[in-house]
C-alpha cells in the first residue's frame, strides 16, 4: 500500500516537474572542475595576473613614446647616468645598452615569448597526444615504433638539435615555433597513450565499434573527450616549459633575430651589462619572466587540482 | 643483466648513426657554409679550400669518409673555423672542464636534494616542508639562465666573494657558481620527488609494522624506509643528467668556463660542421652512458626490475 503510493508519487507528472530544474542543472564534469578551479584563490589570481600580462603585451605599445628599434641618440654615452627608468624622457623602463627604449622592447619581448609559448605549447601537446592516442589505440607495431622513437628522442639533449637548426635556418618567429614543436613532439605522448590503452576496452568503445564507427571517429569523438583533462593539464605544464626553452635559446644568442626580441634575449642583454651598473636592464625583463612563470605555475597547479580524478 | 647491458649497448650504435646522418644532412642542406663570408673568396681559392677539407666530393662520400675516420682512427676531423685545431683538440681541451663542474653539480644535486626531501617528509607540514615547497616554486621561476646572473650579481658584484667567470685551471672558486647555477633547479626537483616517495613509504603498512614492533625511529627510516623511497629519485636521475647536459651549454657560455658548450655555440655560428657533429656525438654518447648507468644501478638495487630484465 505504502510502496505503491510511493511509486505513484515517483511516476507522477508533478514530481517530475518539481525535480526537473535540479536535474537539468546537474553538473557536468567540466562545470564541476570549473567550480573547483574558481575556488582556488591563487589560481584565479594567477589568471588575472596572466591576463594583465597578455593585455600589456598587446596594448602596452599604446603607452610607449618610443618604438622598440629606435635609438635615442641623446642617451648614447650617458646610459649609466641618465638611461635609467624615468618619467620625464618617456623611457618608462630606461634604455638598453644601445639606447633603445626598454619599455617598448619589453612589450615586444613579452609578446614574442607569450606567442611562442601559447602557440608552440598547445600544438606540440596536440601532436604528442594524437600520436600517443594512435599508438595506444592500435598497439602492435605502430606502438612499438612510436615508443622506440620516443625513447631515442628523449635520450638526445634537445639543445643540439635546437641550436643547429636555429643557427642554420634563420631565426624568425615562425621558425622558432616550428622548431619548438619539432623538439617537443613527445609532450604528453606517454600519458595519453596510457589513458587510451586503459579506455579502449571499456564498454562505450565497444558499443561505438558495434555501431560500425570508424577507428578515426572512435578516437576523436569518443576517446578524445575522455582524455581531454589529461591534455589540458599537460598543456598547462608545457607552456611555461616552452617559454623557458625559448628564453634559454635566446639567451644563448640563437633566438629571435634582432631588432625583434624576446624575454630571454632581454635577460641575456641585461645580464651582460649588469657589471656596468645598469641593473634595470636585467630587472624589468626578469620581473616579467617571473610574473609569467609564477602565474603559469599556479594556473597549472589549479588545473591539476580541479581536473585530476585522483584528488577527488 | 649482462644480456640487458649488451642489448642496450647494441641500441646505441644505430641511434648514433641516425643522429650523425640526420645532423650531417641537416647542416649541409642549409644555405651557407664555413667559408662563406661577407667578402666572397675568389672561385679558385674557394675550390682549393674545399678540396683541402674534402668538401668537393658528393655528400654521401664525405659522410662515409667522416664515419670511417671515426671508426678506424677515432679522428673527428679538422675544425673548419679554428684552423690550427682538430675536433679532437677542441674536445680534449673543453670536455674536462664541463665534466668537472658537471660532476660537482651532480654532487650538489644529490647531497643537498635527497636529505632535504627526507627531512621535509619527516617534518611533514613543518617548517622544512614549507621551505622545500618554496624552493620548488623558486626553481621553477629561476631556471639556470635567470639564476646565474643573480648569483653573479650577489657573489661577484655585491660581495666580491667569487669570480664571475673564467676557469683558471679549475680552482674551486671558479667551480662553485657554475655548479650551483647548473644544479639548483634539479636539486629542487630531486628534493620534491624524494619527499613525495618518502611520504608514501612512511604511510605504508610495513612501516607501521616496524613501528608496532617497537623499532627505534632511526632504524625504521634508515634501514626500512630509505631504500624504497629513493628508487623514484634514482629513475629521475637519468633525465636529470640529460637536462644538465643541456644546461651545461648555457653555463659554458655564461661563465666563459671554456667548456665544450662554448665551442658548440661558436661552431653553430661559424658553421663549423665538424666541431658541431663531433660535439653532438659526444653529447649523445654522454647521455647514453649516464642513462645506462642509472638504469643498471636501478636494476641492481630493485630486485623486481632485475627479475624483469632477465
Amino acid at each position: 500500500m505504502i510502496l505503491s503510493a510511493a511509486r505513484r508519487r515517483l511516476q507522477s507528472r508533478a514530481f517530475a516537474e518539481e525535480r526537473a530544474p535540479e536535474m537539468i542543472a546537474s553538473r557536468s564534469f567540466w562545470a564541476d572542475a570549473g567550480r573547483r578551479f574558481l575556488n582556488n584563490r591563487m589560481a584565479v589570481f594567477s589568471v588575472g595576473m596572466l591576463s594583465l600580462l597578455i593585455l600589456f603585451s598587446i596594448f602596452g605599445n599604446l603607452f610607449a613614446r618610443w618604438s622598440y628599434e629606435e635609438i635615442d641618440w641623446n642617451m648614447l654615452g650617458r646610459i649609466k647616468e641618465d638611461g635609467g627608468p624615468s618619467l620625464e624622457n618617456g623611457h618608462w623602463f630606461g634604455v638598453d645598452e644601445l639606447g633603445r627604449d626598454l619599455y617598448a622592447r619589453v612589450v615586444q619581448g613579452t609578446r614574442t615569448s607569450l606567442l611562442v609559448g601559447f602557440i608552440a605549447g598547445p600544438v606540440s601537446v596536440l601532436l604528442g597526444a594524437t600520436l600517443g592516442a594512435l599508438a595506444g589505440y592500435y598497439g602492435g607495431r605502430l606502438d612499438r615504433t612510436v615508443l622506440a622513437a620516443y625513447t631515442i628522442w628523449l635520450a638526445i639533449p634537445y639543445i643540439i638539435f635546437f641550436v643547429v637548426w636555429q643557427a642554420f635556418f634563420g631565426r624568425s618567429m615562425s621558425q622558432m615555433i616550428l622548431v619548438i614543436i619539432l623538439v617537443n613532439w613527445t609532450a604528453g605522448l606517454l600519458i595519453v597513450r596510457g589513458q587510451v590503452m586503459m579506455l579502449k576496452n571499456r564498454e562505450f568503445v565497444d558499443a561505438a565499434r558495434m555501431l560500425g564507427m570508424s577507428d578515426f571517429k572512435i578516437i576523436f569523438r569518443h576517446l578524445a573527450p575522455n582524455v581531454l583533462w589529461v591534455v589540458v593539464i599537460y598543456t598547462s605544464i608545457v607552456i611555461p616549459e616552452v617559454i623557458m626553452m625559448e628564453s634559454l635559446v635566446s639567451f644563448l644568442g640563437v633566438g629571435i633575430q634582432e631588432p625583434n626580441t624576446s624575454i630571454g634575449a632581454l635577460l641575456s642583454q641585461g645580464a651582460s651589462t649588469m657589471t656596468f651598473g645598469t641593473l634595470w636592464q636585467l630587472g624589468f625583463p626578469a620581473a616579467i619572466f617571473v610574473i609569467a612563470q609564477v602565474s603559469l605555475f599556479y594556473i597549472g597547479d589549479g588545473l591539476r587540482d580541479a581536473l585530476d580524478p585522483k584528488d577527488r | 643483466m649482462l644480456n640487458y647491458t649488451l642489448r642496450r649497448l647494441l641500441m646505441v650504435l644505430p641511434t648514433l648513426l641516425i643522429l650523425v646522418i640526420f645532423a650531417f644532412y641537416l647542416m649541409r642542406l642549409a644555405p651557407g657554409g664555413p667559408f662563406t663570408s661577407e667578402r666572397p673568396l675568389p672561385p679558385a681559392v674557394m675550390a682549393n679550400v674545399l678540396e683541402r677539407y674534402g668538401m668537393d666530393e658528393p655528400l654521401h662520400v664525405q659522410l662515409w669518409t667522416y664515419v670511417r675516420n671515426i671508426v678506424c682512427c677515432f679522428d673527428f676531423g679538422p675544425s673548419f673555423s679554428q684552423k690550427d685545431r682538430t675536433v679532437n683538440d677542441v674536445i680534449a681541451q673543453g670536455f674536462p672542464v664541463t665534466l668537472t663542474y658537471g660532476f660537482w653539480s651532480a654532487v650538489f644535486v644529490l647531497v643537498l636534494g635527497i636529505p632535504l626531501g627526507i627531512i621535509a617528509a619527516l617534518r611533514h607540514n613543518g617548517f622544512w616542508d614549507y621551505t622545500m615547497t618554496g624552493l620548488a616554486i623558486f626553481s621553477q621561476i629561476f631556471p639556470n639562465f635567470v639564476l646565474a646572473p643573480l648569483l653573479v650579481l650577489l657573489f661577484t658584484l655585491s660581495w666580491g666573494l667569487l669570480p664571475g667567470g673564467g676557469w683558471n685551471g679549475g680552482q674551486w672558486q671558479y667551480v662553485v657558481m657554475p655548479a650551483i647555477a647548473l644544479g639548483t633547479s634539479y636539486m629542487a626537483s630531486v628534493a620534491r620527488l624524494t619527499r613525495g616517495s618518502m611520504l608514501e613509504v612512511l604511510n605504508s603498512p610495513y612501516i607501521r609494522t616496524a613501528r608496532a614492533k617497537g623499532l627505534p625511529e632511526r632504524t625504521i627510516i634508515l634501514r626500512h624506509a630509505l631504500k624504497p623511497a629513493l628508487l623514484p629519485t634514482l629513475t629521475y636521475m637519468g633525465p636529470v643528467f640529460v637536462y644538465m647536459i643541456t644546461g651545461s651549454v648555457f653555463v659554458d657560455v655564461f661563465f666563459s668556463t671554456g667548456g665544450i658548450g662554448q665551442d658548440f655555440i661558436n661552431g653553430a655560428y661559424s658553421r663549423d660542421y665538424s666541431v658541431l657533429l663531433g660535439l653532438a656525438i659526444l653529447y649523445a654518447v654522454l647521455t647514453f652512458a649516464l642513462t645506462l648507468m642509472v638504469d643498471l644501478l636501478y636494476a641492481w638495487i630493485d630486485p623486481k626490475v632485475r627479475a624483469g630484465l632477465a
